[in-house]
């Protein structure tokens, strides 16, 4: 039998049982939809991450304790003011290149609102060498710092929660129990699906925050190279001052790039995670595949039998039974991969989740589910293909 | 008859026994040696109870099942000494079928259905086709070509199934009591069709028979008994002899 005569037999017996090949197809369509979904998700978050890292600008440096090892324990800071100051003292170049931020999370009250926060004490340079701007008021400057100051700049979406349609600046907060007062609100930063909402922080001068915290530590130095090129000089500084002043060397420089690397790793490995959970379902639907090929020749045992009587050879049933299978998946896999590029475009859209449908994952779906036809085919078309024919003819 | 000039052996089954093993070890010798000839052109009618060997020796004949201990010799050759794909081969060129049951697909129509043994040979679809239509109408079907099994009378569904064993232009036709589920006037028609095919076309012809008056009008008859052949024309038992 030519192979386009066997694809016709094949259409004819599934199209000949409809409502079956439909729920046989959508176990695999179910299967391919999600893997294509599930990599999209994971593919767009790794990009709207690092995205985000990129935004913060290829001249900065992050100086964090730990062996930068993302899957170690965390350490204890090391670092303190003062090593920010020698930073910046034996940078070349103009001063203020250096910040130091401490971090918590105390809640913020405001005319009897409570809200949860993030808490980062920064020094004076801090918004210039991240490159955060405020939109109303004034930053806090080097004599806030120094002199411990209350005063606290509001993230954009803080600003609007606490205090709804009103000026906020000269009002006070508490935070823990010191009452600080609003001297400006920063700019919005918006669009962080993942990772920490930068405008739910607020900013205090670092001082201030170790007294909160009752820490004399801080917990990451930022430093910003005047340029792309001199990133490397800066950091070689930064290590040298770092591994005189600190007792244990447990610290370590990163660059934006370094950031992305690790980061990304992390989240290829989560879309590898994803897209084999997917494939489990697919692996399902392949099963529920060779399941109904198994009832399809048990039910065409006759058919078999008069077929190979009439001059069918093994390798022709085998065939035309391997190519039902097939085209029952490559269907789900088709429709399911149209479905999972649509459903990747929903879920762009209204959820903050961004959703990245790539080549490989299309490819690898449909390879996956022909594949999917072939192996959970195989057992029942071997079976039909070696049917005895006086048996088979016998059978009712 | 005993004065007719030689004419070439279609197949040969010599000494053939054929034992069915059910389960583990029960043996159920179905032919105990059976020794038969089929010359081109020839009608044998095969006779003999229910369960005396009639379609084991005919899915032999038929190259559907090998023989448990002798040999059946196609143009010579024995089907043992022939692999699977050879033996489609062989049902699909020299041999057509024609069961009780039928055996028509009921999801094809009845054009589809006398294509059926043309897919398994080279050929266009549009050829087939034609075919198949020329086959049916040979049969008196000629206005029933897209009709469905169900739609047709038992006597009709015969003469599609007959149009499929006649559509490859086979030597030899094996019908295994091709009137059992019909009536006898039904059954009737379809046994002049078989004689008719057998007479114009010189297909050569084995039926398998309870009717007595059926197998009169073969050239031939064998009876079986027990899975061994007890009487009729037994001139063509041993062969070679004339
Ligand atoms: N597939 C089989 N397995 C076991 N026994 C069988 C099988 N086919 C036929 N037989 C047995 O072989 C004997 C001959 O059967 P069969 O050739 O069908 O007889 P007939 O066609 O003359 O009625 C019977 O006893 C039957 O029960
Ligand atoms: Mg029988």
């Amino acid at each position: 039998m030519s192979l386009r005569e066997a694809f016709r037999v094949a259409i004819k017996a599934l199209v000949g049982n409809r409502l079956r090949s439909a729920l046989t197809t959508l176990g695999v369509l179910i299967g391919v939809l999600s893997v294509v979904l599930l990599v999209a998700i994971g593919q767009g978050a790794r990009e709207e991450i690092t995205g985000a890292i990129e935004g913060l600008g290829s001249n900065l440096l992050f100086v964090l304790p730990g062996d930068g090892d993302f899957g170690s324990a965390p350490t204890r800071s090391q670092f303190t003011i003062e090593d920010v100051e020698a930073i910046d003292r034996d940078l070349p170049g103009a001063s203020n290149r250096v910040a130091g931020s401490v971090v918590g999370g105390e809640p913020l009250q405001a005319d009897g609102q409570r809200i949860a926060t993030t808490i980062n004490g920064v020094t004076a340079s801090y918004l210039g060498v991240v490159t955060r701007d405020v939109a109303r008021g004034q930053p806090f400057g080097e004599s806030d710092v120094a002199t411990s100051r209350r005063v606290a700049l509001l993230g954009a979406s803080v600003a609007e929660e606490l205090f709804p349609g009103t000026d906020p600046i000269g009002r006070t907060v508490t935070i823990g129990s010191i009452r600080f007062r609003v001297v400006g609100v920063m700019e919005r930063v918006g669009g962080a699906a993942f990772g920490p909402d930068r405008d739910r922080e607020v900013y205090i001068p670092v001082t201030a925050a170790q007294r909160l915290f009752a820490t004399g530590r801080i917990d990451a130095i930022f430093v910003r190279a005047t340029s792309t090129e001199t990133v490397g000089e800066d950091r070689a500084t930064v290590e040298r001052v770092l591994e005189q002043r600190l007792v244990s060397d447990e610290f370590s420089v990163l660059s934006q790039d370094d950031i992305i690397g690790v980061v990304g790793d992390i989240l290829q490995i989560l879309t590898l995670v994803l897209a084999a959970i997917a494939g489990i379902s697919l692996l399902v639907g392949g099963v529920g595949v060779s399941n109904i090929m198994l009832v399809s020749v048990s039910e065409r045992t006759r058919e078999i039998g008069l077929r190979k009587a009439l001059g069918a050879r093994t390798r022709d049933i085998t065939r035309q039974f391997l190519l039902e299978a097939m085209v029952l998946t490559a269907l789900g896999g088709t429709i399911g991969l149209l479905g999972g590029i649509g459903l990747a475009q929903v879920v762009a859209e209204f959820l903050p989740i961004p959703a990245r449908v790539t080549t490989w994952s299309v490819l690898l779906a449909l390879g996956v589910s022909i594949g999917v036809g072939l192996v959970f085919g195989v057992l029942p078309a071997r079976r039909a293909g070696r049917l005895d024919p006086v048996a088979a003819l016998r059978h009712d | 008859m005993s004065a007719t000039a030689p004419v070439p052996t279609l197949l040969e089954a010599i000494d053939v026994t054929r034992t069915y093993t059910l389960g583990r070890d029960v043996q159920v010798p179905a032919l105990r040696g059976v020794t038969f000839r089929v010359d081109h052109g020839d009608s044998v009618a095969i006779i003999g109870s229910s369960g005396s060997g009639k379609s084991t020796l005919l899915n032999l004949l038929g190259a559907l099942d090998r023989p448990t201990t002798g040999e059946v010799l196609y143009d010579g050759r024995d089907v043992q000494d022939r692999s699977d794909a050879e033996l489609a081969q062989l049902r699909n060129q020299r041999i057509g079928f024609v069961f009780q049951s039928f055996h028509l697909l009921p999801r094809l129509t009845a054009v589809d259905n006398v294509v059926l043994p043309l897919v398994y040979r080279p050929g266009s679809a549009r050829d087939r086709r034609e075919r198949a239509i020329a086959a049916l109408e040979s049969v008196g079907l000629g206005d029933r070509l897209d009709h469905r099994p169900t739609e047709l009378s038992g006597g009709q569904q015969q003469r599609v199934a007959m149009a499929r064993a006649l559509v490859t232009e086979p030597a030899l036709i094996l019908a295994d009591e091709p009137t059992g589920n019909l009536d006898t006037t039904t059954g009737d028609e379809i046994m002049s069709l078989l004689e008719q095919l057998h007479q114009e076309r010189g297909t050569a012809l084995v039926v398998i028979t309870h009717e007595a008056e059926i197998a009169e009008r073969a050239d031939r008859r064998i009876e079986l008994r027990d899975g061994v052949i007890v009487g009729g024309d037994l001139d063509m038992v041993e062969a070679g002899s004339t």
